[in-house]
């Protein structure tokens, strides 16, 4: 009964857990996101369909609960997205500065180290980004380009599969709670 | 204010990164420039890496081959020591008959190679759009790439450079991508048409064909140098599947260029028009048909993939000429064998040397 009792703040604890990172760290996971996206998918075509920068947005997002930390990020990482792509700089841009500030706002709420919670952020910060470039492609730059619901959740789903180990291994990398 | 913004400041924050962003996005759309700076700063730091990715990649990739291949290699090499001392034998007496061989007929095959000059690129990697067919290769300005130049293999095309990032990276977009677009013409009916991507498939289409016009399946489509990118006469692909559509013919075609992977491709640096070929293009299985039974015409030709030049033919005419005579190359002390048998003959009286043919009576 006690255990029970002693249950709620250490939930409530873990709610209000910020982590910090080694910026060295930081710069290094999305530098390897990014390249891993630019280098793999090649010889591994399949694997195009895996976001990774998007869940390392979303993973040290949720993890600082900073807002602007995660608008900052989201924006920075975009933006090198965007630069590597044929598109106009800007575009993946928005659409993680939106993720990286969401995901930081809902992870005020939420036990984020918890493996369901992640899964289903993963999930649903992946449609979301998904669905808002193509708003933003039809909207911003008049493009007429379809929206695959159903490929895109599956693809998300694939993308929250992969999200539990990957936030799990970057856990390693905290150094203060 | 000072206070409104304190208790609002994550949400400002946030609207001035998109307010920011959406400036960028605006003065790009409007002036359709091009922040280059950013870009090019972007690739040169990624390039380096991607470069040691492919690197361990193909490192680790023949270290298995190799491997592989290691297993066979003591027996293989006995097997091919053996081939070697047969094949200096064939080459010193196809030596001998290349000399008197026609030199006209060497000259046409000598002009049928493309006189392009080209420069040879490795793929590195992938750009992190999603869906887009769009590669990064490891040559740049250093190398005399421009944008807008083709992009080839041997066996066709399979691309254009759309973006050059300093001396060692450019962007080649892929013709399989929805965006790209390229003139081509039909070998047998001569038949225009705009060679497009198609969205998410790896094979590629050909738009603008009316449907009154005909396009054979299997007929190969070439560039037809109309769009000033490509050179004529470049091989594109061949025709898989050809039927009428609502207003114009649905044609796709299975990209030639893009057949066995892309690992290393050809920038054409100054591209030279040729002629579109009359004959099916180089790679195909080429179909020979047996001769009749009671032929009095030479030992048939054995079927075989791809076409059979000069040089096949005198290694055959060499290799029945050793084999009807039981000879050996390479096998010291036998001497040469009678490289004037006639070998379409039966018996064993008819296969010594033509004689000299008498001279026939004069007419009364």
């Amino acid at each position: 009964m006690n255990d029970y009792v002693e249950g709620f703040p250490e939930v409530g604890r873990k709610k209000e857990r910020i982590f910090k990172f080694k910026a060295l760290a930081i710069v290094a996971i999305a530098l390897a996101a990014i390249v891993f996206q630019v280098a793999v998918p090649r010889f591994v075509s399949y694997l195009s369909y895996l976001d990774l920068p998007l869940l390392v947005t979303v993973y040290f997002s949720v993890m600082r609960r900073s807002p602007i930390a995660g608008v900052l990020f989201g924006a920075s990482i975009g933006l090198a997205q965007d630069s590597l792509s044929r598109g106009y700089l800007g575009m993946y841009g928005i659409v993680k500065t939106l993720v990286g500030y969401f995901a930081a706002s809902v992870s005020q709420r939420f036990d984020v180290e918890n493996s369901m919670v992640r899964f289903v952020l993963g999930f649903f910060f992946y449609f979301f980004h998904q669905f808002f470039y193509w708003v933003l492609k039809r909207a911003l730059l008049g493009e007429s380009v379809d929206f695959d619901l159903e490929q895109t959740l599956v693809v998300a789903v694939l993308n929250a599969v992969v999200a539990v180990p990957l936030f799990r291994t970057l856990d390693r990398l905290k150094i203060t709670s | 204010m000072e206070l409104l913004l304190n208790r609002y400041r994550n949400l400002t924050v946030l609207l001035l990164a998109i307010l920011a962003q959406l400036v960028l996005l605006a003065y790009q759309v409007k002036s359709n420039g091009e922040v280059r700076l950013i870009r090019v700063w972007a690739v040169t730091a990624v390039t380096p890496l991607a470069r040691m990715v492919e690197a361990s990649r193909s490192s680790v990739s023949h270290f298995f081959s190799d491997y592989f291949v290691l297993l066979d290699v003591r027996e293989e090499n006995k097997r091919l020591k053996g081939d070697l001392d047969r094949v200096s034998m064939d080459n010193h007496d196809l030596r001998t008959e290349l000399d008197t061989a026609d030199r006209a007929q060497a000259l046409v095959i000598f002009t049928q190679h493309s006189p392009s000059k080209y420069v040879a690129a490795h793929i590195i990697g992938n750009t992190t759009d999603s869906g887009a067919k769009v590669v990064y290769v490891d040559r740049g300005s250093s190398s005399g790439v421009r944008k807008g130049m083709a992009v080839e293999t041997p066996a066709g095309i399979v691309g254009k450079v759309v973006n050059v990032y300093g001396p060692v990276a450019s962007m080649v977009l892929l013709i399989t991508d929805s965006n790209f677009a390229a003139g081509v013409i039909s070998q047998n009916h001569r038949v225009h048409g705009t060679l497009k991507g198609d969205e998410g498939r790896s094979i590629v289409k050909i738009d603008d064909v009316q449907n009154e016009q005909t396009v054979d399946a299997d007929e190969w489509f070439y560039t037809s140098g109309e769009d000033g990118i490509f050179p004529k006469g470049l091989p594109v692909g061949q025709v898989t599947t050809v039927r009428a559509g609502k207003a114009r013919k649905e044609i796709y075609l299975a990209p030639s260029g893009l057949q066995n992977g892309l690992e290393e491709v050809l920038i054409i640096i100054e591209g030279v028009h040729a002629p579109i070929p009359d004959m099916p293009a180089a790679n195909q299985p080429v179909q020979l048909l047996a001769p009749p039974a009671d032929s009095a015409m030479p030992a048939p030709v054995p079927a075989q993939a791809g076409p059979m030049s000069d040089a096949d033919r005198v290694i055959d005419k060499y290799r029945r000429i050793g084999d009807a005579q039981k000879h050996v190359y390479g096998d010291r002390g036998t001497g040469a064998p009678d490289y004037n048998i006639n070998l379409n003959a039966k018996s064993p009286e008819a296969a010594k040397p033509a004689a000299p043919a008498a001279p026939k009576p004069p007419n009364p």
